[in-house]
């Protein structure tokens, strides 16, 4: 039972990265493109973590939780690379004289 | 191990393999520097996953580690690529 749970989760787990590399090679903008690898490290490494934890509690004896530090690193991370990067792009653009991406808000 | 098991796993890494190989394709074409940091960043991230799907297959512990020293070391690099980027050099 707990080894169809894990084939499940991994095969899902496949399913999500593989919708993030097509939205990385196949959008068209760069500010679009960013948020495809988003889905690889939320859902991506959510669904893989939470197998392996079934999998290594099942099969090692006693609950086994350390796998979770991958998360913890992982969702503090990915924000702040995103962050600096989309900082990057727009600073570029900038000095490039390329068209940015309208402002969020169009205030006075 | 289950077959049914197994053959997930089978098929878990050749979809990471796949998307690896289109993360690749964006490497090698992307029109912008920010798009190859991109690239790299994902392409590392699923090589963390893989490494987990691994430790599964081969029922071993080690590969958590390297799974964990792999997360820390492309949130590092990508810092690192992402602030030459914007600064021009990484250490001010």
């Amino acid at each position: 039972m707990s080894e169809a749970i894990v084939a499940g989760l991994l095969v899902f787990s496949g399913c999500t990265v593989l919708t993030a590399a097509l939205g990385l090679s196949r959008l068209q903008d760069f500010f679009v493109r960013m948020h495809a690898p988003a889905l690889a490290s939320t859902l991506g490494a959510w669904t893989v973590t939470v197998a392996s934890i079934v999998y290594f509690s099942a099969h090692g004896g006693g609950l086994s939780l350390h796998v979770w530090l991958i998360i913890i690193v992982l969702s503090i991370t990915a924000p702040v690379t995103a962050m600096l990067l989309a900082r990057a792009a727009l600073f570029r653009r900038r000095q490039a004289g390329d068209p940015l991406p309208p402002p969020l808000w169009a205030g006075k | 191990m289950s077959t049914l098991l197994a053959s997930a796993i089978t098929v878990t890494l050749i979809l990471y393999t796949v998307a690896m190989a289109l993360a690749l394709w964006r490497l090698m074409r992307g029109p912008s520097a920010q798009d190859r940091v991109l690239a790299l960043d994902f392409l590392s991230v699923v090589a963390m996953l893989m490494m987990l799907v691994l430790a599964i297959r081969y029922d071993s512990d080690m590969y958590f580690e390297a799974a964990l020293l792999l997360a820390l070391f492309s949130f590092v690099s990508s810092v690192a690529m992402a602030k030459f980027l914007l600064r021009g050099e990484v250490i001010e």
